[in-house]
């Protein structure tokens, strides 16, 4: 019986090399969103972090109008507008210190829509599937390379530097302060999630690349307020979903992005009913003292 | 307490855990080391300056001297947009002086202490101030502007007050547990030392930011409307911190709304409308003749009051 099982959760991968690319791709996209996912969430920016992906879209498209479905054309514009438009962003931030959801949101609808426009223009239908969803499964190993460096890299950039970059998203006036250069850890973060959403364009496309790194990472901090466990936990999700979301895609013939990105939301909804009540009430009760 | 004594046996085997670690990658640490070594006193410099807040090595360890913390502030306009929120401050704070910064709602206040933190820019005039340039001046904002709901602990709050001593990637002082926990106790807090920051009371939270504050030990001590919200002897307590520290020598600047505290504590007092109506002695700037000018300024109401006992 538990032969069978275990025939059953990594048959899939032993017969298949594309099913095992994709594994590994969506574990080490899972070891970095885990820690960007969760500062991101820290920050209370998750919004910026939904502008950032689509951000990439129109640049991503450019390069496919200038090569076709090349990964290096893609990632290369993809991270130049996702880099523009952050940079943009921080200008506008500076400028207006008051809520900008709603220019935040223009962006994110007027790249979008550009990036279709590009991909329609000279690609087929199933390009412009591709561009917007990804195809995990179509990951090569050249694409496994960028997206391992890319993740290899911001591990050991958050590892580094991780003491300013969390003070940094709590109190960035305290850090400027005492002389911890405040603007310059902002720009490093998010030139991060800029690289590692380019990093998930391919497996999970342009509307879905920000999922897994927030899906995560929301599901973690309903289960602890420690940001180490909650990063550990974070992972732990992703790879779980990562895994459960393949084998779904594989047994039920399923598109596996969005079944990965379902997968970890299933966990978020998982968590948030079973611990969110053990986290919130205490805090509540500690306010009404 | 035996869940802070589990904390400790915890806490224990993990630096155990650590060291072993460290033995383990001495001989790669040393490699490191020499690779290091080959870059040039410049870059390494370099790498203070952008990652390390200016950390020289060079330097000896200044925990101990006070520096110079006089604030001179010229024709000092700031402004948001088209209105212009501070206009022609001109005045200096001594070292070592408390002074209160007191006016009606839009005098200007909290934007005079940005100015002087140096967070907002002025349009015109200039603030001179060597603990700014020297990271030695510590500014508390109001309390709504920070994120309550950080995953961080009391102690490790305040153990960011020692932050120039570890900066972003040196090792922390072993005598940081120590003086995090004095300080701690000072505001007398010992007991929530563990706790998450958002299951503390406006209060409580308050004091854990004063014994930040205390860590930190900055030449200028810059405090946006530090009472809001908080109870009598909550209040009396903070306020005798702040005197103490005046009598070490820190420079001490607080935006207060309370006149009367004020009288009682502060020595001296910028009257604030825009512009300052009065700067200097406590008891000669909060005059009636005064504060009904500090009114007519801003366009208010005449007969109108500020403040919670004028």
């Amino acid at each position: 019986m538990s032969g069978q099982l275990l025939g059953w959760l990594i048959g899939p991968f032993e017969a298949f090399s594309f099913m095992r690319i994709a594994l590994v791709a969506s574990f080490a996209l899972a070891l970095s969103n885990g820690p960007v996912g969760t500062l991101l969430l820290m920050r209370r920016e998750s919004l910026n972090g939904n502008v950032l992906s689509h951000a990439v879209m129109p640049g991503a498209a450019l390069g496919f109008l200038y090569a076709g479905y090349s990964l290096a054309a893609l990632s290369f514009g993809g991270l130049l507008t996702g880099l523009v438009v952050a940079g943009l962003a921080a200008l506008n931030i500076r400028s207006m210190p008051q809520r900008q959801d709603v220019s935040l949101i223009a962006f994110y609808l007027v790249s979008l829509s550009f990036g279709i426009l590009i991909v329609a223009a000279r690609g087929s239908q199933a390009d412009l599937m591709h561009v917007l969803f990804g195809t995990v499964l179509a990951v090569d190993v050249n694409a496994l390379l960028l997206i391992a460096g890319i993740t290899s890299m911001t591990l050991l950039v958050i590892a580094a530097l991780y003491r300013p970059l969390a003070v940094e998203s709590f109190d960035p006036s305290f850090l400027r302060a005492v002389g911890g250069g405040g603007g310059l850890f902002r720009a490093i973060f998010v030139a991060l999630v800029v690289l590692n959403l380019v990093a998930s364009f391919q497996a999970f496309g342009t509307l879905l690349a920000i999922g897994p790194m927030l899906l995560p990472a929301a599901a973690a901090r309903c289960w602890t307020q420690k940001v180490w466990p909650m990063i550990a936990l974070a992972t732990a999700i992703g790879m779980a979903a990562a895994l459960a979301g393949l084998l779904i895609s594989y047994y039920a013939n399923l598109p596996s992005g969005p079944a990965i990105v379902i997968g970890a939301g299933l966990i978020y909804g998982i968590s948030l009913l079973a611990a969110g009540r053990m986290r919130f009430e205490p805090r509540i009760s500690e306010k009404q003292r | 307490m035996a869940n802070f004594s589990d904390g400790a046996r915890w806490r224990r085997s993990f630096s155990d855990l650590v060291s072993l670690g460290r033995t383990a990658t001495t001989p790669l640490r040393r490699e490191l080391a020499v690779l290091l070594s080959a870059l040039s006193d410049n870059a390494q410099a370099a790498f203070a300056r952008h990652f390390d807040g200016g950390y020289d090595p060079s330097e000896l360890d200044g925990s101990g001297e006070r520096g110079d913390g006089a604030i001179e502030v010229r024709n000092l306009s700031v402004g948001y947009g088209e209105h212009l929120a501070l206009e022609g401050v001109t005045g200096d704070f001594a070292p070592a002086s408390m002074t209160a910064v007191v006016g009606p709602n839009g005098a200007g206040k909290s934007t005079l202490l940005k100015a002087l933190a140096g967070i907002v820019r002025p349009m015109a005039g200039q603030v001179t101030c060597t603990a700014l340039a020297r990271h030695r001046l510590a500014y508390l904002p109001q309390q709504a502007e920070l994120d309550r709901g950080f995953p961080i602990t009391l102690g490790e709050l305040v153990a960011l007050g020692d932050w120039r001593n570890f900066g972003s990637v040196r090792e922390p002082p072993r005598r940081l547990a120590a003086s995090v926990h004095e300080a701690v106790a000072t505001v007398g807090l010992e007991a929530f030392i563990h706790r998450q920051i958002a299951e503390l009371s406006v209060g409580q939270f308050q004091r854990a930011l004063f014994a930040r504050l205390l860590l930190q030990d900055a030449d200028v001590v810059l405090l946006d409307e530090p009472f809001a919200a908080l109870d009598e002897s909550t209040t009396d307590q903070l306020l005798s911190l702040l005197q103490r520290w005046r009598d070490k020598g820190q420079t001490i600047v607080a935006v207060l709304h309370d006149l009367e505290r004020v009288r009682l504590h502060f020595p001296s007092t910028l009257l604030l409308a825009r512009s300052p109506i009065a700067w200097g002695d406590t008891s000669l700037s909060l005059s009636a003749d005064n504060l009904a000018r500090a009114h007519m300024a801003l366009g208010l109401p005449e007969g109108g009051r500020f403040g919670r006992a004028a």
